[in-house]
């Protein structure tokens, strides 16, 4: 396959899913999704079975900040946004543009990530450790997968930025992008519902 | 690299990194058969045990980690890695494609589940096996009540289950975009339909094993609370995450030994099979009702009539689309040319044994009558009769049929016939008979029973059975040996799928032209039609193939790293474990490789040898 060498203008319109090998990680990695919200179900399954097990210790409506969570879902519901600019970006085939955006996409991951670290560092000072209870223990888990799949999308599109930061889109690279995006909406959505279930919920009833 | 390259590589490195999907069928089948005697000798310890009342072969702990390891590794160390070594080996070739869709990824998958299980094997020479059975309910498996074994078990299993997950993606993709042209979604072989389903069920029920294996390694090395009530925990939790992904994992297991019968018995039929679409949709149905399911193991534990009974009827509806393979089976046999061979005597003898199988399910999916058979040999009884019954009398049939084009030499037919008979009367021999020590309230996992209780007679005469099985298998291992000079053709069964259209042995690009299916059976279709070859879709030229390389294996040895830093809270080691994995999938991410060209000089000398 010598298409390393492919400039900007003779490449389809749809790069990420224009070979046989895009295809197949397209399809992959939707079914790769499909078994990461299986794992996620279960994390909220057992988050919701074990919510009000605090066994004395802090609640949940006792130490959420709202306001806090508020400013991180923002900013993580911005940078999914980010990431659709980079794609149009790259469908456009300005892969200048797309590096930007892509740039942006995981700097504000980063301050999501840092928020996240500065709640858990905030409860932890109201008294709810990972072992204090099954709800401090459900708690982290959940929100620390999460926080943890965060972590991983920083790394590998980080290195995805680095290894292409000159190479301008080939059919190789442009899957690669296109999963990653992919996988940071995933992200996105997982945490519309973590926001639902553990803080409103937590929250309101 | 292309034959006369890879000749200069040492066969040991070629073998270490191969992306070829055949190589790493025959890995799989090589370690799922390993472990699948270690298993057995796990087994026929605990049937000494048992076959005097008040024996004391093995201590009351020894006992409880051999049943732990015996029901472990059976079900993810040997059933799992078997049907995976067919389903790698013959499913690319079923559907006409060169590879599977992601080389690298499978050999992943491999490395995944061989180091997993190793690890797991481990656990044996540091301070003990796990003790808790092959469901490790808490609070039997926290760290209060279990030593070091339960981490052996959590990171063990994560790190296989990793692999088998992995492999599952794999297929689901290979079987929707690798198909040669031709083959639509309803012309594929029924084998191949069944790995699907099953893979569909792999990637659905392995993340929730996934969480549950997390949580209690959570709570057994970091002091988490999930499952501790005192810490406002819950137990039933993990009995839940261990069923949604136990449940269907034994539809993983029992699907693609469907499929492996549905290939022998309309082979050895000479007839296609009965009721193909009825059998796709039997199947689909079968995976979809295996997630409705996953309760019924837990009748007892208190969930209350209303979730019992939604429970018991899911299940009793499952009845209904394996009632209709069954017949679909009986009418595909009907008016049909039979031949006795061994793999058929496999597929005839699962018929009835999988049905006694069955029966007993229902009886106990009637969630009122479960409280008696609960935690009893009965239960016992039916789970053998389905696994033994349909999987392994699958597996081995699957052996005798698949034998000649994976290894190149066709196996003893009298010494196979000997050795199903032996198998047969032993496995009926063994769980027959514990049914009624179910019925009588002799209850499993208990290291011994105690004399004039009535239980005697009916125990020695399943442990007689047990050293049947254990002859029987013998005998197929002496035959594998004596039988290898008797080299086999490429079809010699008459085959009526795409298998059996490739030379023996399988060239490394399977196809020197990508072939089309017209039919279903799309072999017998050509030979019917009197054509001699298959058609082709495209000429004769150059073929592309992936590059072998050494990174899954590195990858898995990482987390096999990690996990003993895990175990023993030297978190440091954890950290360079972990850090090896990391950096090679970087490695893998950054550099980019190609693949290389089969010249097509090469493919036609291949031909003129072929």
């Amino acid at each position: 396959m010598g298409h390393a060498q492919h400039n900007t203008d003779t490449l389809p319109p749809n790069p990420e899913k224009a070979t046989l090998e895009g295809r197949n990680k397209f399809l992959a990695f939707w079914f790769f999704l499909g078994g990461e919200t299986v794992l996620f179900a279960s994390l909220f399954g057992t988050y919701l079975g074990l919510r009000n097990g605090t066994a004395g210790g802090p609640t949940a409506a006792e130490i959420f900040d709202l306001f806090l969570v508020f400013i991180m879902t923002t900013i993580l519901l911005t940078s999914s946004l980010t990431s659709v600019f980079a794609m149009l970006a790259m469908k456009k085939g300005n892969f200048k543009q797309m590096l930007v955006w892509m740039w942006v996409t995981v700097g504000l991951g980063v301050a999501f990530l840092g928020l996240e670290i500065y709640e858990f560092y905030v409860y932890v000072g109201y008294g709810l450790t990972f072992t204090t209870s099954a709800f401090g223990s459900a708690f982290y888990t959940l929100v620390g997968f999460h926080g943890a799949h965060v972590a991983f999308g920083i790394g590998w599109i980080v290195t995805l930025l680095i290894r292409y930061r000159k190479s301008g889109l080939t059919l190789t690279n442009a899957p690669k992008f296109y999963l990653a995006s992919l996988y940071w909406h995933f992200i996105d959505v997982v945490w519309v519902f973590i926001f639902t279930v553990v803080y409103l919920m937590g929250i309101g009833g | 690299m292309s034959n006369s390259q890879a000749l200069k590589k040492s066969v040991l490195w070629d073998w270490l990194t191969t992306v070829d999907h055949k190589k790493i069928g025959i890995m799989y089948l090589v370690a799922g058969a390993f472990f699948f005697v270690l298993g057995g000798l796990e087994a026929m310890i605990i049937r000494a045990q048992l076959m005097f009342p008040e024996l004391n072969i093995v201590s009351a702990q020894a006992f409880n980690e051999l049943i732990t390891m015996h029901g472990t590794t059976m079900i993810f160390l040997a059933a799992m890695p078997l049907l995976f070594g067919f389903m790698n080996f013959i499913v690319p070739l079923q559907i006409g494609a060169r590879d599977v869709a992601f080389p690298f990824l499978n050999s992943l998958g491999f490395w995944l589940f061989l180091f997993g299980g190793i690890l797991l094997n481990l656990s044996w020479f540091f301070g003990g096996a796990p003790d808790a059975g092959w469901t490790a309910y808490v609070p039997l498996s926290s760290a209060e009540y279990a030593g070091t074994g339960l981490d052996y078990y959590v990171l063990g299993l994560q790190i296989s289950g990793a692999g088998t997950l992995i492999g599952g993606i794999n297929f689901l993709v290979t079987i929707i975009t690798m198909r040669a042209p031709g083959m639509t979604m309803m012309k594929m072989p029924l084998f191949t339909w069944s790995s699907f389903v099953s893979s569909a069920l792999i990637l659905f029920a392995f993340p929730a094993l996934t969480v549950g294996l997390f949580l209690l390694m959570f709570e057994r090395l970091f002091g988490a609370n999930y499952f501790i009530v005192e810490a406002g925990g819950n137990v039933v939790i993990w009995q839940h995450l261990f069923w949604i992904f136990g449940h269907p994992e034994v539809y993983i297991l029992i699907l693609p030994a469907f499929g492996i019968f549905s290939e022998v018995l309309s082979t050895f039929s000479k007839k296609r099979l009965f009721g193909y679409s009825a059998m796709v949709f039997a199947t689909l149905i079968i995976g979809f009702l295996g997630f409705m399911v996953w309760a019924h193991h837990m009748f007892t534990v208190g969930m209350g009539p209303v979730a019992n009974a939604i429970f018991a009827v899911a299940t009793m509806a499952i009845a209904v689309p394996t009632g209709i393979k069954i017949f679909n089976w009986l009418f595909t046999l009907w008016g049909g040319r039979i031949k006795f061979t061994t793999a058929n005597l496999f597929a005839l003898g699962f018929i009835p044994s999988f049905v006694l199988g069955g029966v007993t399910g229902v009886m106990l999916a009637t969630s009122a009558a479960n409280y008696q058979f609960h935690d009893t040999y009965f239960v016992v009884a039916h789970f053998h009769y389905v696994i033994i019954g349909g999987v392994v009398f699958g597996l081995f049939a699957g052996t005798f049929y698949w034998w000649p084009k994976i290894f190149g030499y066709m196996l003893n037919e009298t010494l196979g016939k000997w050795f199903f008979w032996l198998f047969f009367i032993g496995f009926h021999l063994t769980f027959f008979v514990q049914h009624f020590l179910g019925l009588m309230g002799m209850p499993r996992r208990v290291a011994s029973y105690l004399d004039g209780q009535g239980l005697n007679d009916l125990n020695f005469i399943s442990t007689i059975g047990a050293f049947f099985m254990a002859v029987a298998f013998v005998i197929l291992l002496v035959n594998i040996f004596v039988a290898r000079n008797d080299k086999a053709v490429a079809d010699p069964w008459d085959g009526r799928t795409l298998e059996w259209a490739t030379p023996t042995p399988v060239p490394e690009y399977n196809f020197a032209q990508t072939p089309v299916a017209r039919e279903l059976d799309a072999l017998w279709y050509e030979k019917m039609q009197g054509n001699k070859k298959l058609p082709v879709a495209e000429p004769l030229g150059e073929i592309h193939m992936p590059n072998g390389s050494i990174l899954p294996i590195i990858m898995s040895l990482g987390l096999f790293i990690a996990s003993f830093g895990f175990i023993y809270a030297t978190y440091w080691v954890s950290v360079i474990g972990l850090g090896l994995t990391l950096g090679c999938m970087v490695v893998r991410s950054v550099k980019e490789d190609h693949g290389y060209h089969i010249p097509v000089e090469e493919i036609k000398q291949d031909k003129e040898v072929g």
